[in-house]
């Protein structure tokens, strides 16, 4: 890949991507070398010739994409073709709350006070991709909730992929800010519509104030020919609660970054996945919780199965900063390998420099319990069927947090159909 | 209905089934007796088709058809019922849920559509009442903190929701309090016509008091070492096993 080795002067944040470029091009792509890749390889991927920017705007017909939106539900929607912005598929709004577009925000005046603030403010600038996204990124979300507001209904961010060009690499730039006692519910999903590489590189900013709520779901159930990075970064203030559900599904390599900074006290985490993999596929969840506050609280519950010649990864790294006394960070890693070659890698790093602390973590590796199976198939269901339930049961309680219904009926369908089976109800 | 004949089992060259006949007929309870090792729950788990045993000799016929090759969920929908000694816990599985899916997946495989939702509901709540268990346990996820004896009601509770041909109860007694077995047993007495037939595995005689049995066969290392009525059952219960033992020696 080749990248200009400039960024537009006329651009008002010129001098936050012409630091970033600098740290991208000082660091390149991680390599396996550095512990934090050492199970991911982005080899692969820089040996494909990306294009950066589409050539032609491309359209699609909403009857066409329709199965992807959670249309069972009033949603706003932030659309994109390619990168490119569709006003046709989107409903945004600037009725007391802008649920809108990155680039309006970095352009428009009136919105200069919000960028000056939160743009690239919790995001690393040490990271090269997330430094490769900051220079570059042009498009994506910007939601601003501001104090005591709610939106009249959850948001969606919906990334689609024409394939029009033979290999297309996107760099979409979210920012989320839910001021003081606000609330916002976002579900982010990134779909291929052909079988045209893809390399997503993504960058969402997720500010929470005090008392704020933000529930954010991300479906990653992709085509085969689509790999994305997802670089996300949370800060909270006093009293919010924040929580960020995944669901890897599909896609050919997943990287999940997904950063959680506790900056104030009584705050509330929550980092929620389930992963459900075949094929060659592969995810890579990287957690981060940083306490940097007394009496705040952190659960985390990653649940993967993984089938065929799949690969998995959890790395989920709890810091307790000294100052944070009273802190209680849960985390919980279960996998289940329903293949001989399947194989996961999954490692907790916890560093307490506090000494009151309640800081648990487990992670298992196992197979579906044969006894369970046999007491299923005893009762009349079909191994494969009592395979599925069983699974489906396994993961089962990540779903119980997921607060759109909707949304989790959508993931409970999802799911049985990546297992192969219909089942007679839903969990 | 079911006839065992000559029965070598084991696992890992450990041979626990050395050589068991036995013969049910419709109608007819057995009881399965023995010392703690015997070889009963191999054979409760035999019948029902556990493929962690390796059958070295002999066979188990059901309604005349060996079956050697069916699988577990086969012999459910030909009418077999194991009620688990120890019964598997299911997260996020209600009760409901998971009895509605075994019997539609037995109606199922015998080209029959779903029961309506309306005549299940019926079933549920007749099938509660009569095992006296009370309908917030419907909803709760399959024996899930469920106590010892909250477990074996279940178990019979599915009997009850299943109708089988042939059920084996293994160890239904054990963890039960008195009353929790008078009301499995009322439960068990109630399913019972000429048609079905039971298989009472358990050390103790008292659930026999309960469910009354036709024939009392007593296991001993793997091989049915005395068969008889109901009163071998009270007899083994006055002088424990170890004269079984040592008539088998003899």
């Amino acid at each position: 890949m080749a990248f200009e080795n400039e960024v537009d002067l006329a651009d008002p944040v010129h001098e936050i991507r012409s630091e970033a470029l600098k740290n991208f091009e000082a660091k390149g792509f991680p390599s396996r070398k550095s512990e934090a890749w050492k199970y991911t390889s982005l080899e692969r991927l820089q040996k494909v010739d990306f294009s950066l920017f589409p050539k032609q705007d491309n359209a699609l017909e909403y009857r066409d994409v329709k199965k992807f939106f959670l249309h069972e539900i009033d949603t706003y929607k932030i659309v994109f073709i390619d990168g490119v912005y569709s006003s046709y598929l989107s409903e945004t709004t600037h009725d007391g709350v802008d649920i809108c577009l990155m680039s309006a925000a970095l352009t428009k005046p009136m919105y200069k006070p919000i960028i000056d603030v939160y743009f690239n403010k919790v995001a690393s600038r040490e990271d090269s991709l997330v430094s490769l996204n900051t220079a570059f990124a042009k498009e994506g979300a910007f939601i601003y909730v501001p104090k005591n507001k709610v939106p009249r209904k959850p948001i969606e961010i919906l990334h689609f992929s024409t394939g029009s060009e033979t290999a297309q690499m996107l760099q979409p730039r979210n920012l989320i800010i839910a001021e003081e006692n606000a609330e916002v519910q976002v579900i982010e999903r990134h779909q291929s519509l052909t079988d045209n590489e893809i390399l997503t590189n993504s960058v969402t900013e997720i500010f929470a104030g005090k008392d704020a709520i933000v529930d954010y779901y991300k479906v990653q159930n992709d085509r085969e020919s689509a790999s994305l990075i997802d670089n996300t970064y949370i800060d909270q203030k006093e009293k919010s609660h924040v929580s960020v559900h995944t669901f890897s599904f599909g896609g050919k390599l997943t990287r999940n970054n997904l950063n959680f900074i506790q900056d104030g006290e009584h705050i509330d985490s929550t980092l929620k996945g389930v992963t459900l993999l075949g094929e060659k596929q592969h995810v890579d969840h990287h957690t981060l919780v940083h306490h940097q506050q007394p009496n705040c609280e952190s659960h985390q519950d990653y649940k993967g199965i993984f089938g065929q010649r799949s690969t998995g990864v959890f790395n989920g790294k709890i810091i307790v900063d000294k100052i944070a006394q009273k802190t209680n960070a849960f985390q919980q890693n279960n996998n289940l390998l329903i293949s001989d070659k399947a194989s996961i890698n999954t490692k907790p790093q916890l560093e307490i420099f506090a000494d009151d602390v309640r800081c648990s973590h487990g992670c298992t590796i196992g197979q579906l319990d044969r006894d369970a199976l046999f007491y299923l198939q005893a009762r009349g269901i079909p191994k494969k069927e009592a395979s599925a339930l069983m699974m489906y049961a396994f993961a089962n309680n990540v779903l119980e947090s997921v607060r759109i219904n909707e949304l989790k009926q959508r993931i409970n369908k999802l799911i049985a159909k990546k297992l192969g089976v219909s089942l007679g109800f839903e969990l | 209905m079911l006839k065992i004949k000559n029965l070598h089992a084991g696992v890992d060259n450990k041979k626990i089934l050395k050589g068991i006949d036995l013969e049910v007929n419709p109608g007819e309870i057995h009881a399965i007796m023995g010392p703690n090792g015997s070889g009963k729950s191999t054979l409760a788990s035999l019948i029902a088709g556990k493929e962690d045993f390796e059958v070295t000799r002999g066979k188990i016929i059901f309604e005349g058809e060996d079956l050697d090759e069916v699988s577990p969920e086969e012999r459910a929908h030909k009418g077999i019922f194991l009620s688990f000694q120890y019964p598997v816990e299911i997260p996020g599985v209600s009760v409901t849920n998971f009895i509605k899916t075994a019997i539609n997946e037995t109606r199922k495989a015998k080209g029959l559509p779903d029961m309506p939702a309306n005549e299940m509901l019926k079933l549920l709540k007749e099938k509660a009442e009569m095992l006296e268990i009370d309908r917030k346990f419907l909803s709760r996820s399959l024996n899930e903190g469920f106590s010892g004896g909250e477990k074996k009601r279940n178990e019979i509770f599915q009997m009850a929701m299943l109708e089988p041909r042939l059920a084996v109860l293994d160890e239904t007694d054990s963890g039960l309090d008195i009353d929790a077995l008078r009301i499995v047993a009322n439960g068990v007495n109630k399913l019972r016509n000429k048609d079905n037939a039971v298989v009472v595995i358990t050390h103790y005689q008292r659930l026999l008091d309960y469910i009354v049995p036709d024939f009392v066969h007593v296991i001993h290392d793997g091989k049915i070492v005395k068969s008889g009525t109901k009163e071998l059952a009270l007899e083994l219960e006055e002088k424990g096993y170890d004269w079984i033992k040592q008539e088998a020696v003899l």
